[in-house]
């Protein structure tokens, strides 16, 4: 295995293949499959998955970058494998975790008990920029808000999982959990014969059923889903397309559809149909501009009316965001106990609030070994990773902070998990995440898989992949 | 009182529009102060959307009309049975909380002037307190004078100019409410003018700050009172656009006019 300067600091980090210089063994098979490949086939390999890559049109086009809106993401060939028995404590978590998020906005747009109880901060929760005073009071069918609940997990050890952070509104990456397996399959069947990897490949057809399962009261019959898209100059266009083309679904632009009466109706050739599920991936800000933004051009006038008064269902609902804030955060192990009674199976990262006079003491005095991000940040900008960063960087950072505190929280860097990646000099540990995709409507589902982003440069802790990481397959071995 | 109203506003549109979409917060609000005898609202060539009641309490209804069209009437009469609680908002049910309103918009944003005008406010006896000496000071700093303002003319703008009309006056009155740390909200209405010679506004706004123990409470700095028997209410927001009485939008290419007339009166009772 190559190893670099950052070697001596790699050896505390969990390596999810290694342990005590033995092959752990959910990884023992893939162990004798890198021995066995030599480095030219390595290469050629390497080469027909960003053939395919580019042929299917998986691009990733990263905002404010520059430079090729259409530049591959990096996909890395070793896959990251869990036992059934680690899935399986995951799923709970994860599901518990959605469960808990979506009994909160149910709450808080209706009588708020969490807040009444003491147990949340009504300032956090009220005067939340994600907080949308236009659907309280509303109940969306079954009681969902969040449909997809896109979940951020760390390992840190053998049975130590982390969730960082967790995406209510509309969480992209998922075609990437798709595709990479696809690859997989098509390069190595081999791999696919001699482990029993569990499919991720239903995921489309759950998605599916899942929205025509919170189909609004005023649908009769077979629910029409569409999915409402910004357009192509969006970067995760791609992926919009690649899902509604997998449920067999219409992808439509805000001009395909329009309000007439009580229901929203989409231009087709043989005149308009009426729609009764739109899984959006447009903010809510831009939906409606006889609600929100006046200025908007992506979105539908008159949705929210027929929204607010059971014409059609919107997923995620609007105001969903008010559960995934970075502050809010905070919070949702006491949502799982308040609202489930039960005690959260996967733990929080500690988190200062820099709004709190005590945490933000504590954060300028120890800038340098935390990492900081904004409350309403995504995407992996606008954070500091203390120790990767200068001094300078860290000073810069400082002054942000100071200037509006309580857009800031902070967390210890935590010691990310490491699985096997393929470098230039052959196989080599690389910090990795996982973002699993929850459905929720009529029923909870999670497919037993997820999209594993690795931070491709050595040391790197930042697995965005608009800052430099990659994408690999992931494993859940059929017990 | 008995109120009679009359409201029409009328769109044209200088070529034919394929669609209009509007959402209304057009009826009366349910509350102590006012009931309903009849109130209409019609579109011309309009279909109604669904209607509900929103979590701030006010009843919305959806409309649309068909294309191509070159005007669009909307007509508003009723007639409404008020009578005066003060400026109390006494029986009105809602699900949002107060504290939504002390977030700022745009419109409502504090500049230093309009901080340094909420301490007036400063050594009052509680907030009802603060809320009066607050619409006064509004009252003070801005004269009632049509025309010196306009639609998107922001709180700080109006102070500055010290001139504007019940919006500008509603919005600088919501704004220095929330620098003191009182939640408050924008309302949107019709006023009877009566015969006192004052200039008044009958499609009309104002203010409400929220009073612990007393619920909201009205004010209208622009005629430096609290909301009585004349004041109709229909609906509220964190500023004019948000309580906006009829948010719409045409499909088309052209220019768009509107001519608004609205006549309340008093029946005999």
């Amino acid at each position: 295995m190559a190893v670099g300067p950052g070697a001596v600091a790699v050896t505390q980090y969990f390596n999810e293949m290694y342990q005590g210089g033995k092959v752990r063994p959910p990884y023992a098979r893939l162990e004798d499959w890198m021995k066995a490949m030599p480095a030219e086939l390595r290469t050629l390999k390497q080469a027909e998955a960003e053939d395919l890559f580019r042929r299917i049109g998986i691009t990733f086009a990263v905002y404010g970058e520059g430079g090729d809106p259409d530049r591959l993401i990096p996909f890395d060939m070793f896959p990251r494998v869990f036992t059934g028995a680690e899935w399986a404590r995951l799923e709970k978590g994860i599901k518990q975790r959605a469960r808990a998020l979506n009994a909160f906005l149910v709450d808080v747009y209706q009588r708020g008990e969490i807040v009444r109880a003491g147990r949340v901060p009504s300032r956090l929760v009220y005067q939340n920029e994600a907080y949308e005073k236009a659907v309280a009071g509303i109940r969306p069918p079954k009681g969902v808000y969040s449909h997809i609940v896109g979940i951020d997990i760390v390992r840190t050890g053998p049975d130590e999982f982390f969730v960082l952070e967790d995406n209510c509104r509309t969480p992209s990456g998922v075609s990437y959990m798709l595709e990479n397996r696809e690859i997989m399959m098509r390069m190595f069947p081999d791999l696919f014969r001699e482990n029993r990897i569990e499919p991720v490949e239903k995921y489309p057809e759950i998605l599916r059923r899942t929205l025509a399962s919170v189909a609004p009261e005023k649908c009769s019959g077979e629910p029409v889903v569409v999915l409402l898209t910004p357009g192509h100059f969006n970067s995760a266009y791609y992926e919009h397309s690649f899902l509604a083309d997998l449920m067999g679904i219409e992808l439509v632009e805000g001009q395909d559809l329009f309000v007439e009466g009580e229901f929203v109706w989409m231009r087709t050739t043989e005149g308009p149909k009426k729609v009764d599920v739109i899984y959006r991936r447009i903010d809510d800000a831009f939906i409606d501009p006889l609600c929100f933004r006046p200025d908007s051009m992506l979105g539908v006038p008159g949705l929210m009316d027929v929204y607010r008064s059971g014409g059609v269902t919107i997923c995620s609902a609007p105001g969903a965001g008010v559960a995934d804030d970075k502050a809010v955060y905070t919070f949702v192990p006491e949502m799982i106990r308040f609202y489930l009674g039960e005690e959260p199976i996967l733990q929080n990262v500690p988190t200062w609030q820099c709004g709190k006079a005590d945490d933000l003491r504590y954060v300028l005095d120890n800038l340098s070994e935390l990492v900081v991000k904004e409350v309403h940040g995504s995407g992996g900008y606008g954070m500091l990773v203390g120790p990767k960063s200068t001094k300078d960087e860290v000073a810069a950072f400082r002054g942000k902070i100071l200037a509006d505190p309580g857009n800031y929280i902070a967390q210890p860097t935590l010691s990310l998990s490491t699985t096997p990646t393929f470098v230039a000099e052959g196989v080599a540990p690389r910090h990795v995440d996982l973002r699993p995709y929850c459905l929720v409507g009529e029923r909870i589902e999670l497919v037993p898989g997820a999209l594993t982003r690795v931070a491709l440069k050595e040391g790197s802790l930042v697995v965005n992949s608009s800052q430099g990481g990659g994408v690999k397959d992931t494993w859940v071995l059929a017990e | 009182m008995l109120l009679s109203v009359d409201h029409v506003t009328r769109y044209r549109y200088g070529l034919p529009v394929r669609a209009v979409m509007q959402s209304h917060r057009l009826t009366p609000s349910v509350f102590d102060g006012q009931k309903v005898r009849d109130w209409t609202v019609t579109v011309s060539g309009g279909i109604p959307g669904g209607s509900f009641r929103d979590g701030a309490g006010d009843r919305v209804q959806g409309w649309t009309v068909k294309g191509p069209v070159s005007e669009v009437e909307v007509r508003v009469t009723g007639t409404v049975e008020t009578v005066d609680l003060a400026g109390v908002l006494r029986g009105h049910r809602e699900v949002v909380p107060p504290e939504v309103y002390l977030v700022d918009t745009l419109p409502t944003r504090a500049d230093a002037a309009l901080i340094s005008l909420s301490k007036s406010a400063e050594g009052a006896d509680g907030p009802l307190s603060a809320a009066h000496l607050l619409a006064g000071a509004v009252a003070d700093a801005i004269a009632y004078r049509p025309g010196a303002t306009h639609a998107h003319t922001t709180a700080a703008e109006a102070l500055a100019l010290g001139e504007g009309v019940c919006q500008d006056h509603a919005h600088a009155m919501v704004a220095v409410a929330r620098v003191a740390g009182l939640p408050a909200r924008y309302v949107s209405g019709y006023l009877f003018a009566d015969a006192d010679g004052m200039a008044h506004e009958a499609a009309h706004a104002w203010a409400e700050v929220f009073v612990a123990g007393l619920g909201w409470v009205g004010f209208d700095p622009a005629n430096r009172c609290c909301p009585d028997d004349r004041y109709i209410r229909l609906g509220s927001g964190l500023d004019a656009q948000d309580a906006a009485p009829i948010r719409g939008i045409a499909r088309g290419v052209g220019s768009e006019s509107l001519d608004v007339t609205v006549a309340v009166q008093s029946l005999q009772q």
